[in-house]
């Protein structure tokens, strides 16, 4: 016992132990809560705006949790439905491709800081699975590489209207990759870092937020990101009234739903980034993190303080994550959809330039001294 | 220079040749409600040539017609537009009194036209509602539909069903309205207002709804009036011809209303017009519910309208008559006649034959969607794939009315 104990707290076997505990976390967030979750709150926020009453049929023994318990009939109907795959199909890449739609939405996670450093019984813990310097460069790679699920998909279904849909989505999300890169980099010149965990560090004051020196970016960063989610507005790549389900017509059971899933974790990872760029991750508006401790710390020591304050910031974070899906979920149930030629015209044509002018405005700001860089 | 190429192994023609592709898009999409085929050739997502193939849902409507009594065909009219059932009801009966040459009661028509309007607002409704869903835009249809539920609730007080309603009948009505009547309509009315304000808010002037409407799937005037257009598609394009204008039948000459018509005939002013026709119907149900005078629904002749089941069962004339009906149907006289109706697609007419019988010897209908379906490859070649979504939604194709 004592030598397991021993070898535990060895510090390298330590940072495992911890990263593991913060992938194990990250990964119960997405795909255990979040994925489910939205599927129950894309019903229900449906219904409520629409003026229905919504999912509240499935329950066992008649407690049905206000539709909660129909993403669970739905993943028990979906494991034991037929997995089918269509005759001519690529049956490998027809197989492989909901798994190349998942796993980059999982891994952009990496980067994204869920809440601050704490000091815990004399280790370092920090929030975020991988403090890389290039953390928002990793999330454009990782992103990008969503797009090889979706082509895949469309062209080894042996359908027509898969590949149209997958013709439609590589075109679509290779155009907004490259502008949502740009729709940025007013941001990274303001703070001056490329690292996720040093911007969110520096927000720590509210008049640091993204949001306030940076809305125009705001709402050109989301707007590209939802285009890349491919929901509506921008679902022309499944679009069901033209291509019926788009790329992913020829999927059935569970990996129908990893791609279904792969949309959902894609919103949670969007409000990520957004909540870490603009919205100050885990920091509370006009408090600080030393002041908590300091408070917190008096009262139940410094470990057990540190311990709260972590919670708080989780809290915060996932507070601000579900405010921004909720944006997202309400964007999708107003809207009707764009023709394709017309999501590439906005892209190219109008977040473009648009995203090049806020470059060139906070340029200017920064180097006039109007916008005080953190 | 290309023989070059070709010696050296590569062509570049060849090796930059497209192909177009053949798609079959029905009859079981999601777009192609109404049950219809496109076989679509495209390059790349645009519409090269187009073949629209019809007939998914015949069910020999005009010859079932001539195997049933005159009264029989009501039900079979119903399914015919089902959006707006009831005026095909009231288009049919017409035509059959203008064969035997009877008016029905004032009342009778204040009636009749007060619930064809109901009934071109339910068409209406489930018309720009579903535009709205094809085009993603799941909230507004909804809306619409709701209003059409509250629509169908009143419809269903008077005559019992909300979508195949069969409530007109040769010289008459199956009934009279329900106490209470007009409350009801005040209050749906109220409340269909402000949906009908909410999905205008939602999509009228939403930018992206515009940039799918405009432009798309337009036709010139002359165009239109060449394949036969009416309705709403013929009104967007500015020709300002409607059957109740042009040649008023039942009541529509006291009605006060407006036509709205449009300026380019593209989707866009297709959806405007019949936006308007909606609040013009509701304004036509609230003046007839303000005018209708009291008096009988139904003509006063015992050959015609089959008389009521109380005087059928204590009476012994009425019970010859109700006898005479059931078996041998009501002997209309020799003869043809056309009655147009503006239904709500367009031009709704019924041409039927007797020869004495108690069937009609033929009874063929002029559906408006055909004419409109007809023109579809006109208005969508050349364009791309995603605008013969609300291209063939606005023209409205209803499986029933087209197919028969």
């Amino acid at each position: 016992m004592d030598t397991i104990i021993a070898f535990v707290k060895q510090p390298l076997v330590m940072e495992v132990l911890i990263t593991l505990v913060k992938i194990g976390f990250i990964f119960g967030l997405t795909i255990g809560f979040f994925a489910p979750m939205l599927a129950w709150v894309e019903r229900k926020q449906s219904a409520v705006m629409q003026d229905r009453v919504g999912a509240n049929r499935a329950g066992v023994f008649g407690i049905t949790v206000i539709g909660l318990l129909h993403s669970l009939a739905d993943a028990i109907k979906l494991i034991f439905k037929e997995d089918f795959i269509p005759r001519g199909a690529e049956r490998g890449l027809h197989t492989l491709a909901p798994a190349l739609a998942v796993i980059p939405a999982l891994v952009v996670f990496a980067v994204i800081p869920f809440g601050g450093q704490y000091t815990l019984w004399g280790h370092d813990v920090s929030l975020v699975i991988a403090d890389l310097d290039v953390g928002i460069l990793y999330v454009f790679a990782i992103s990008s590489l969503a797009t090889y699920g979706v082509v895949i998909a469309g062209w080894s279904s042996n359908n027509n209207w898969s590949l149209l849909g997958g013709l439609r989505a590589s075109a679509q999300m290779f155009s907004y990759e490259v502008t949502m890169g740009l729709t940025i980099i007013g941001l990274i010149m303001y703070y001056q870092s490329l690292s996720l965990v040093d911007i969110v560090a520096k927000q720590e004051n509210f008049w640091h937020w993204g949001i306030v020196w940076h809305f125009p970016a705001f709402v050109l960063f989301l707007a590209c990101a939802v285009a890349e989610n491919k929901r509506v507005p921008f679902d022309a790549p499944e679009a069901e009234s033209e291509l019926v389900a788009g790329y992913f017509t020829e999927y059935s059971g569970m990996k129908f739903v990893m791609f279904w899933t792969a949309e959902f974790i894609e919103m949670v990872s969007i409000s990520g980034m957004c909540v870490a760029l603009f919205f100050g991750g885990h920091h509370i508006p006009f408090l600080t993190q030393d002041f908590l401790l300091n408070a917190l710390g008096d009262v139940f020591g410094p470990n057990w303080g540190g311990v709260i304050v972590m919670l708080i910031g989780i809290g915060v974070f996932i507070t601000k994550l579900v405010i921004l899906l909720v944006l997202q979920m309400t964007i999708r149930w107003t809207m009707p959809r764009f023709r394709y030629d017309q999501i590439m015209k906005l892209g190219w044509k109008m977040i473009l330039p648009l995203s090049l002018c806020w470059i060139f405005l906070v340029g200017v700001g920064i180097l006039t001294g109007v916008m005080p860089t953190p | 220079m290309k023989e070059e190429n070709r010696k050296q192994g590569y062509d570049f023609h060849e090796a930059s040749r497209t192909e177009t592709m053949t798609i079959n898009m029905g009859p079981s999409h999601p777009a192609t409600h109404g049950t219809v085929k496109f076989f679509l050739t495209l390059d790349g997502e645009t519409i090269e040539d187009i073949d629209v193939e019809i007939g998914y849902l015949h069910r020999a409507f005009e010859k079932e017609c001539e195997a049933q009594k005159w009264n029989g065909v009501f039900p079979y009219t119903d399914r015919l537009d089902y959006t707006a059932s009831v005026l095909n009801n009231v288009g049919y009966a017409m035509t059959a009194e203008k064969l035997i040459g009877i008016e029905v009661p004032e009342r009778c028509q204040y009636l009749r036209t007060m619930i064809s309007e109901m009934a071109r607002m339910s068409g209406h409704y489930t018309n720009v509602g579903a535009g709205a869903l094809e085009l993603g835009a799941l909230t507004a249809f909804i809306y619409f539909i709701e209003a059409r539920e509250l629509l169908w609730d009143l419809i269903e007080s008077v005559c019992g069903a909300r979508l195949t309603h069969n409530y007109v009948r040769i010289g008459g009505l199956t009934n009279d309205l329900p106490d209470g009547f007009r409350e009801n309509v005040k209050r749906v009315f109220a409340k269909n207002r402000k949906l009908w304000d909410d999905f205008d808010i939602m999509l009228t002037k939403n930018r992206i709804f515009l940039d799918r409407m405009r432009d798309t799937g337009g036709i010139s005037q002359k165009d239109a009036i060449a394949w036969g257009f009416t309705g709403p598609c013929l009104r967007a394009t500015g020709v300002p011809y409607d059957v109740r204008r042009a040649e008023p039948y039942l009541v529509y000459d006291r009605m006060n209303f407006d036509i709205p018509v449009g300026t380019t005939g593209d989707n866009f002013d297709r959806y405007l017009v019949r936006m308007e026709e909606i609040k013009q119907s509701m304004s036509i149900v609230e003046q007839c519910l303000e005018q209708m005078p009291d008096g009988p629904i139904n003509v006063d002749d015992a050959r015609w309208r089959m008389p009521s089941k109380d005087d059928s069962s204590t009476k012994m004339e009425p019970l010859i008559f109700h006898f005479k009906q059931v078996i041998e149907g009501p002997s209309i006289p020799v003869g043809e006649a056309y009655q147009a109706v503006e239904g709500a697609n367009g031009e709704l007419g019924y041409y039927l034959v007797s020869n004495g019988g108690g069937k009609p010897w033929k009874c063929r209908v002029r559906p408006p969607s055909f004419a409109l379906t007809s023109a579809l490859p006109l208005l969508v070649k050349g364009s791309l794939l995603a605008d013969l979504i609300p291209t063939f939604d606005m023209i409205n194709l209803i499986g029933g009315e087209c197919d028969r």
